[in-house]
């Protein structure tokens, strides 16, 4: 099974250590994973701020990268949601299907595809699921709070699995940091907001760590934190799922 | 009104955060609405049946809305009600000044109306010397202190029992610094009271409008519309013309949904249904468009119609819980306001699909389905196009499109932008950075993972160990 490492353009640049927790833990998983050099980004930042009619070079180099692989695996709900919604191109709408069919975020490709619902690692922290919108509402990757439906998460099922992983249950379950993309700058304001407010569910918890599957809530989540000179650290899940300690 | 500068949202909200005591409790009093909500809908167990239901009947009605309102016209007319169409805000506020013209009426009772808020209709009707009531508790607080409704259901909400004292205070002449809600209540009750004896027409809007039978149903909790209608000698109800339901069998679907997304209860505590006038008495019904007709037109847009009105997208949205209504510069504010504005008026509202993260929650409380979320992404995409973004923005993103579809410039400006950010924090931690205002920017690693992935992939050690 030959893997397409989607690693999204701010997590290269920045949080690289996540990407290297991703490419470990899904090799340590059985996987042939590669990380084609000539990707950038999936075109979302565009796409959300209303300039979707921009990404075509975007489209046209990722679908260049990731054309041929079985799977194509990606730690970040977000990025992978936008590729399935809205990678198209024109010129080899064959090739841009095949991805938007195959492209999984990374603990759905766990549990969906690999089939695998126990990691064996080792945690011992208290720490709060930040479930992301993108993942949750869009991938479907856990049930939200305002369907009425019963409850499923699959990185919490994972999370789970992990040796002395004191996993809270959050006040708000599901409510959105902020985030958003171009809104954490363009509402300044109310993205703060939002996420000194996740923060305090998670504190009142008195949790170690937040996890989540999206960089992007965790990178805004930890400028937050760090202004407030909290205790409190961010960690993506696919550096808990990769902490095996021997 | 489109002349009128408006303050964007970002700026309305960001001043609506300086109180933050104030955000905490707009916050937490939403959110316990919307967790009242959540227990009466989970408590059915065919709830996503019945919302499944409702969209579908809504989706007909938009497909043949001209049928069902001649078919709902001609049955109004039977009853005795007279049927009015208005194109426009203009034109309604109109027909309903015409009506009070011939009783020669200067008063006014008002209940329950969003369209009227619209419609501008209480500017209108003042600048003609007719004074308007609003009756219901809420409407009658913003009123008094010359504010708009902040949300459809809850039109007060933006402010606590001390900013409603003061108010009672100044125009009822209550005790200054009784802050008892009984006490509030019960004095705005006796003002109110005589209103409701003295004025001859009464307003009120419309939840639901039966083609089947050329009735209309209205839905409170207060009772207010029904004191007010039954009281006056004109009753003027007025509607947009996708109020409409096929039939009376329907009202089961909505009215279990609209209470209980609206305030979890499990019905209103009065569903008036209104049929035709008392003997010597009038009812009239304003049906209007205002830019309705333009938004089934739009194949993207046309399900935004469908709405009932109950105000679950306001309630769950994280983002109106911390603007407050009134930075939404539009009579329905939050999610569902956010999808209608730009509608009516694309350059004041184009800011409206912006204020968002697109979270999706409205979208899964929303009684009927409407796509809000994916309509707020796909707003964004005309409003660009049709050149209702700053300049700056357009360039930036046309820039970034560039450095993001080649993979050489994307992985020189990384290393740059890195770089900058090391060695020059002053250059991105400034006040001119909006992200820095109250975050940290994040730490700079010393290498991409393309760079460690060049040197520390199985592929290149493979590559390595044969050389
Ligand atoms: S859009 Fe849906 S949730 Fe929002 S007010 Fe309308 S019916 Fe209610």
């Amino acid at each position: 099974m030959k893997i397409g490492l989607f690693i999204p353009c701010y997590v290269d640049q920045f949080y690289p250590k996540v990407g290297i927790a991703t490419y470990q833990l899904l090799q340590k998983l059985g996987c042939d994973v590669h990380f084609p050099m000539g990707q950038t980004c999936c075109g979302q930042p565009m796409a959300n701020s209303g300039y979707a009619h921009l990404t075509k070079g975007c489209d046209a180099n990722f679908i260049a990268n990731f054309s041929g692989f079985d799977y194509i695996v990606c730690p970040s709900g977000s990025c992978v949601l936008h590729v399935k919604d809205h990678l198209h191109d024109e010129k080899q709408e064959e090739k841009a299907a095949a991805i938007r069919n195959t492209v999984y975020e990374l603990t759905e490709f766990i549990t969906d595809v690999l089939k695998i619902d126990h990691i064996d690692g080792r945690f011992p922290y208290k720490v709060g699921m930040h479930v992301s919108c993108h993942g949750q509402r869009g991938l479907k990757l856990s049930q939200m709070s305002e369907l009425n439906a019963p409850f499923f998460s699959k990185p919490e099922q994972l999370l789970h699995s992990i040796k002395d992983l004191d996993l809270i249950s959050l006040t708000r379950k599901d409510e959105c940091c902020g985030f958003g993309g171009t809104f954490c700058v363009t509402e300044e304001a109310v993205s703060v907001k939002m996420g000194q407010d996740r923060i305090k569910d998670h504190e009142s918890h008195d949790v170690d760590y937040i996890t989540g599957g999206d960089m992007s809530c965790l990178m805004h989540l930890d400028g937050i934190l760090k202004r407030q000179k909290s205790r409190i650290k961010t960690i993506h899940i696919a550096e808990i799922l990769n902490s095996l300690e021997n | 009104m489109s002349s009128e500068k408006t303050i964007p949202h970002s700026e309305a909200a960001a001043k609506f955060n300086k109180d933050v005591e104030r955000v905490n409790w707009h916050d937490e009093t939403l959110w316990f609405v919307r967790a009242k909500r959540d227990k009466s809908a989970h408590q059915i167990e065919d709830w996503e049946l019945l919302r499944e239901t409702a969209s579908q009947i809504k989706f007909n009605v938009l497909s043949n809305i001209h049928d069902y309102l001649v078919e709902f016209e001609a049955n109004a007319q039977r009853n005795g009600i007279i049927v009015h169409w208005a194109a426009d805000a203009k034109e309604h506020n109109e027909i309903v000044h015409s009506i009070m013209a011939k009783h020669d009426v200067k008063q006014m009772v008002k209940s329950k109306s969003m369209l009227t808020e619209e419609c501008h209709l209480n500017d209108y009707l003042a600048e003609k010397g007719i004074e308007v009531i609003d009756s219901d508790l809420g409407e009658y607080i913003v009123q008094l202190r010359k504010e708009p409704p902040s949300h459809i259901v809850l039109p007060a909400i933006h402010l606590k029992k001390e900013d409603v004292s003061e108010t009672f205070h100044e125009h009822l002449g209550t005790e200054k610094g009784n802050f008892n809600p009984q006490y509030l209540t019960e004095s705005a009750r006796q003002s109110l009271r005589n209103t409701f004896l003295t004025r001859k027409v009464a307003l009120t809007g419309v939840n639901f409008a039966v083609a089947e039978t050329g009735e209309f149903v209205v839905c409170t909790n207060e009772g207010n519309a029904d004191m007010g209608a039954h009281l006056a000698d004109v009753h003027i109800a007025c509607m947009g013309f996708e109020k409409l339901i096929p039939k009376r069998e329907h009202l089961g679907v909505f009215l279990r949904l609209l209470a209980r997304s609206a305030t979890g209860q499990p019905i209103t505590t009065f569903s008036s249904h209104f049929k035709k006038p008392r003997d010597g008495k009038e009812m009239h019904i304003v049906i209007v468009d205002n830019g309705r007709s333009t938004q089934l037109g739009r194949e993207d847009f046309r399900n935004s119609l469908k709405c009932i009105r109950c105000g679950a997208c306001m309630n769950t949205c994280p983002v109106y819980r911390r603007s407050g209504g009134h930075s939404y510069h539009n009579a329905v504010a939050g999610p569902i306001g956010s999808i209608l504005a730009p509608n009516l008026d694309m350059s004041k509202n184009a800011d409206l699909p912006f204020a968002s993260t697109l979270c999706g929650s409205c979208t899964n409380v929303c009684p009927v389905k409407i796509d809000i979320h994916d309509q707020l992404y796909k707003w964004r995409q005309v409003l660009v196009k049709e050149g209702h973004t700053p300049k700056a923005k357009t360039i930036a993103m046309k820039t970034m499109a560039t450095v993001l579809a080649n993979p050489t410039v994307f992985n020189i400006a990384g290393k740059s932008g890195r770089f900058v950010m090391k060695n020059i924090p002053g250059m991105v931690n400034n006040k001119m950075n909006k992200w820095y205002d109250q975050r940290e920017m994040p730490d700079v690693p010393e290498e991409s993972f393309r760079e460690w992935y060049k040197k520390n992939s199985r592929e290149s050690k493979a590559k390595r160990d044969e050389q």
